[in-house]
């Protein structure tokens, strides 16, 4: 199963981590390995097979709806990178309420 | 009583009987640290003012006869993946929390301070927990005390060193795919899996939600039941916890010295296939020879999943979840972020990218690939399907046997770099560990020999959910006829760590 | 095809805070209006090591209102990963419900000019918001983050697309913003932004050759916080679909075009694209490892259910029967305590035995006058619910007595509102305050008479006003001698009185 350069790519930016060139070539050739690897799976006939997504049966666990005093404003921006008053700061976003 | 040379529940009992007061047990421990950790380098970061005054204020309350815990005055290390909030950074070994710093505890770290322990410093671990040598941490791998050449296992390879190199006498470690019980193998100590859902994970920086678990690492299997006795039980702030009225917490010291009458072991022949060190399956078949002459019966198991389809199955859910988990890495709102960037997303992909080590790097893009659209059945799906068969292998098993034993590792310690360039070959080192995790069941490696070159082996036990305390027990059983603890890697004694 | 029989077809999604005290997820108090980054904690921060737990009232207020809405509950429902990378969004996942929602299958019943439509519902499920990313103050190159919202628990209600105009479109909304406001399950309050609208609007263009409906691509518009807004984005799609699609009737489709993201400038009135469907997320759901599954208990569900009040629909069709106008049937429906309130007083007031001889309108104006004006204010005052209000002596049968007595004379409106407030207070009876405070109206005509007199001899300017043609002062001069009886003469008397003396 060998990932184009294209996919690599579309990996990283999917993951939003920049690649150099370098990177991908590396990485193309590495995650075809992994993913080569991980193709024995079809091997298997999982037809009818429950997936396993939550390892215990636990359900229903809730917590009462009663305040807890958090972090003050500086406690939260304690570790920020940059910050602007009581907020956090970012390089400007131009369209509202989507992706980045 | 000497802090580095007995274990943790004599150093326990010897302050709590007041023989020895706990400034001069963490000093003793501090000692060591300073002494052979610039050769071990198992330690990120090391608190040596806090260290004191926590002991000091145990010698205190022991002074006034005020209750002071279950490990009053114990010296800990903690993985370097667990918040702490004393001050020490939490970086997961990684270049993108630098410094960071957390602004509260991790849930077990609570529990170990509440029962008085002393924590002496953060340790090393691959970055993120995703690794199997320590050679992926950001700040320079850890060695292996055996043999300096060496690497100590990973993730948790710090804290197994940290113990092994008898600097402190317990630590906790984390573990996704075998990452307590693999460099307690390599390292020759004991490591700790408890079932998912024994101890809670509030705290601990995820890698793989469904799979990750703390657990104790110490040199013999009482003080592992010690550490976990104090960790382990329900927290409100984590759901995947188990609740107490559900599954109530055993006193895992109490029946520990009981062997397990008529203890029946099944030995899974994928553990012993292609692949596995021929000194290591000596040491492994001459500790399953000891468990015969104790009267116990073994027989062969099959359990069809539990090793090629499990790594296969783990490198898939494993990194799915993780890539998830470390979406919230981006230089915003805590953790490196890059100086120089055009835009937002540009920011994002620097700052990851800078921060972020190939391994990580590696696992974040295949798990956002196998989540990806078009993909997810045949990727994570699938995965999910083939891991409810490991399940059901598990399941079948133990109802025939009590137990699975095997080897913890492949192979013993290998060198530093040896397998760095081989992603998959490094992977491959997990083959037994990764079917614990991804059944949710209990398991541990306990010390059954070493090789001619003096590296270490382990044993590893499986039980199935929720029986750690039988899991100690079966192990205590074999510890007891044995004397691995003894030996010492020749580093402590001022000897050099000799590669062989 | 031609243009009239373009179908617009107008799906919404609504998104409304529901109304607890802590956030979805963590204990931090839900709050508005504070402090940017002062209700936060590591959990809603999105910090290394965080996990999320549930909050109990968040799913018992997402249950009423998928009941309410007629929703199936299943078995299970399942929380899931959302993933888009965002500064807003601090785990860049939200945690939400994909495949397995709270509730499934619903409808709403919507008023229209064209008479009762029935609105299907798809789903009903809970998420957590996000933060609000706002730009610099000062126009500085940058933007800022408060996570003060993130983590605030969201409903979201996804109707079929059933609707098909701007009008209808709005009035679904403005329904369920009742619904939601009258269960309690939101407070609704558009300047807070606790309710966002996003229609999905396409019109539907005729049938293809397999004789499956054909449609333009469907525009999702994104994040309207006004039902004006709504009627205004919704009317403008449905014009500028027709104009596309005239202009290019063969690829104008949703086949060929499939989804767009649109938003919305209320300034110049029109949409603009944000997404085209290739630029579409891919949000990689998957199951939320840290959260368990829930399965709601069926006797509890059931519970709810039967808990579950008369709904504005019902009241509103029995409130219309009953001859209340609308702008009164919309404010008793406000809360669902309230409606029920009045619908009680109006039984207690018909047990009195004074009240035998009183018409249905009648009976059902005095309670919402009093519901209205003395309850209301009073509830507004403390800033409790009626629930509340009935451990400080609220009771229905006594307030109708408290009725009788001011619609037999014996005490006047205004004494009444005093002794109502004084019954709450006290827990007395409206006989026992208006006896001991001595409170009876005086409608002895003659010492009203005298008191008549007074006020004219008094105010010779205002009498001579109101000789002069200004009505208004004979309202002075009622308020003058009402003043000199101490509140306590009947002002149908004095009314009376007056204009007979002042010959007018």
């Amino acid at each position: 199963m060998a990932l184009s350069r294209e996919e690599v790519l579309k990996a990283g930016t999917l993951s939003r981590i920049r690649l150099s060139e370098e990177d991908v070539a590396r990485f193309a050739s590495q995650l075809s390995d992994v993913l080569g690897y991980v193709d024995k799976l079809r091997e298997l006939d999982t037809r009818g097979v429950e997936p396993l997504a939550h390892a215990l049966p636990i359900h229903n666990v809730l917590r009462p709806d009663e305040p807890r005093e958090g972090l003050t404003p500086e406690q939260a921006l304690a570790g920020a990178p940059e910050s602007a008053g009581d907020c956090f700061r970012v390089p400007r976003v131009i369209d509202d309420g989507t992706s980045a | 009583m000497s802090p580095t040379e007995s274990t943790a529940r004599q150093v326990r009992d010897a302050i709590a009987r007041r023989e020895a007061s706990a400034a001069e047990v963490t000093e003793a421990c501090l000692a060591a640290v300073d002494r052979l950790d610039p050769q071990v380098h198992a330690f990120l970061s090391v608190d040596h003012a806090g260290a004191r005054r926590r002991a000091a204020e145990i010698d205190r309350r022991l002074a006034a006869g005020e209750p002071a815990g279950l490990l009053a005055g114990l010296p800990v290390a903690i993985k370097d993946n667990l918040c702490t909030a004393d001050g020490q950074a939490t970086t997961c070994a990684s270049r993108i929390l630098e410094g960071w710093r957390a602004p509260y505890n991790a849930h077990v770290v609570d529990r170990l301070l509440a029962e008085g322990a002393v924590i002496v410093g953060k340790t090393n671990l691959d970055e993120f927990a995703m690794g199997s040598s320590t050679e992926n941490s950001a700040y320079g791998t850890t060695r292996n005390p055996w043999a300096l050449d060496r690497v100590p296992g990973g993730s948790s390879g710090g804290s197994a060193a940290a113990v092994a190199a008898r600097m402190v006498p317990a630590a906790l470690g984390s573990d996704t795919g075998g990452s307590i019980r693999q460099p307690a193998a390599l390292c020759g100590v004991v490591g700790v899996k408890p079932t998912y859902g024994r101890v809670s994970r509030y705290g601990l920086v995820a890698f793989a939600s469904s799979l990750d678990q703390i657990g104790p690492i110490a040199r013999t299997v009482g003080d592992a039941a010690l550490l976990l006795q104090a960790a382990a039980g329900h927290d409100a702030r984590d759901s995947t916890c188990v609740s107490q009225a559900d599954q109530p917490l055993p006193d895992y010291l109490a029946a520990l010295e009981e062997p397990v009458e008529g203890l029946r072991i099944g030995v899974p022949r994928q553990f012993f296939a292609e692949g596995l060190d021929p000194e290591v399956e000596a040491a492994v078949r001459e500790a399953l020879a000891v468990y015969e002459r104790l009267g116990a019966k073994l027989t062969d198991v099959d359990l069809p999943h539990a090793t090629d389809y499990a790594i296969a199955t783990y490198y898939i859910v494993a990194t799915s979840e993780a890539s998830s988990n470390l979406a919230r890495y981006d230089g915003v709102h805590y953790g490196h972020r890059s100086r120089d960037h055009a835009d937002m997303i540009d920011m994002y992909m620097r700052s990851r990218a800078e921060g972020f080590g190939d391994e990580v790097k590696r696992r974040v893009m295949l798990g956002t690939y196998a989540l990806s659209a078009g993909y997810y059945d045949a990727y994570y799906k699938k995965a999910l399907q083939v891991r409810r068969l490991i399940r059901r292998d598990f399941e079948e098993a133990f109802r025939k046997v009590d137990c699975l034993m095997g080897p913890t590792s492949p192979t013993p310690a290998f060198r530093i770099g040896e397998r760095a360039a081989d992603p998959l070959a490094m992977y491959l080192s997990d083959i037994y560990t990764v079917s614990c995790n991804l059944a949710a069941i209990a398991g541990l490696s306990v010390p059954c020999g070493f090789t001619g070159a003096g590296l270490p082996v382990g044993l590893q036990i499986l039980t199935d959910v929720f029986t750690e305390d039988r899991l100690l027990r079966i192990a205590r059983m074999y510890e007891r006829e044995v004397d691995w603890v003894s030996r010492a890697p020749a580093l402590v004694a001022g000897g050099g760590g000799g590669a062989a | 095809m031609s243009a009239a029989e373009l179908v617009p077809t107008i799906g919404l999604e609504v998104h409304m805070h529901l109304a607890t005290r802590t956030k979805m997820f963590c204990a931090c108090r839900v709050a508005y209006d504070e402090r940017p980054n002062s209700c936060v904690c590591p959990v809603c921060l999105g910090m290394p090591g965080v996990l999320p737990v549930m909050n109990a009232r968040a799913i018992e207020l997402a249950v009423r209102m998928a009941l309410a809405l007629g929703c199936t509950i299943p078995d299970l429902a399942k929380w899931d990963r959302k993933h888009y990378y965002y500064p807003d969004l601090p785990k860049n996942y939200q945690i939400s419900e994909y495949d397995q929602p709270l509730g499934v299958d619903g409808h709403l019943d919507v008023e229209t000019p064209g008479g009762v439509r029935r609105i299907g519902i798809i789903r009903v499920h809970l998420e957590e918001d996000a933060g609000k990313l706002m730009h610099a103050e000062g126009g500085g190159d940058y933007s800022v983050v408060d996570l003060n919202r993130t983590g605030t628990p969201l409903l979201e209600v996804v109707s079929h697309p059933d609707m098909h105009s701007a009008e209808e479109a709005r009035a679904y909304g403005e329904t369920l913003r009742q619904l939601a406001v009258y269960l309690g399950v939101s407070g609704c309050n558009m300047q807070l932004g606790q309710m966002r609208f996003e229609p999905n609007i396409s019109l539907r263009i005729g049938t293809g050759p397999d004789g499956e409906p054909r449609y333009t691509p469907i525009a999702e518009i994104k994040n309207l916080n006004s039902f004006r807004s709504v009627e205004r984005a919704c009317a403008y799609e449905i014009a500028r679909h027709r104009q596309e699609y005239e202009a290019d009737p063969a690829g104008y489709t949703l086949e060929r075009l499939g989804k767009e993201t649109r938003g919305w400038n209320d300034a110049e009135e029109r949409t603009y694209l944000l997404r085209s469907k290739e630029e579409a997320h891919d949000y990689r759901y998957f199951p939320e490892p840290d959260l368990v599954p829930l399965v709601p208990d069926r006797a509890w569900v059931e519970g709810i259910r039967a808990g579950l009040p008369k709904l504005p629909g019902q009241f509103r069709k029995e409130m219309q029967e009953a001859g209340l106008p609308r702008k009164i049937i919309d404010a008793l429906l406000q809360e669902d305590q309230i409606a029920k309130s009045w619908e009680d007083l109006v039984s207690a007031i018909r047990k009195q035995p004074q009240a035998k001889g009183w018409d249905a309108k009648r009976l059902t104006e005095i309670a919402h006058n009093w519901i209205l004006q003395d309850v209301r204010r009073v509830l507004n005052e403390r800033a409790i619910p009626l629930t509340e209000l009935r451990n400080s002596h609220y009771a229905e049968e006594e307030l109708a007595k408290l009725i009788v007595l001011v619609e037999t004379g014996v005490i006047n409106r205004n004494t009444g509102t005093e002794v109502f407030s004084k019954m709450i207070a006290t827990g007395k009876s409206a006989a026992e305050i208006v006896q001991e405070g001595n409170l009876a109206q005086v409608a002895d005509a003659g010492a009203i008479e005298a008191l008549v007199d007074q006020a004219i001899a008094n105010n010779p300017k205002v009498v001579q006003d109101y000789r002069g043609g200004k009505k208004a002062s004979l309202g002075r001069l009622i308020g003058e001698t009402m003043k000199a009886s101490g509140g306590k003469a009947s002002p149908q008397i004095v009314r009376e009185i007056l204009l007979r003396k002042l010959g007018g």
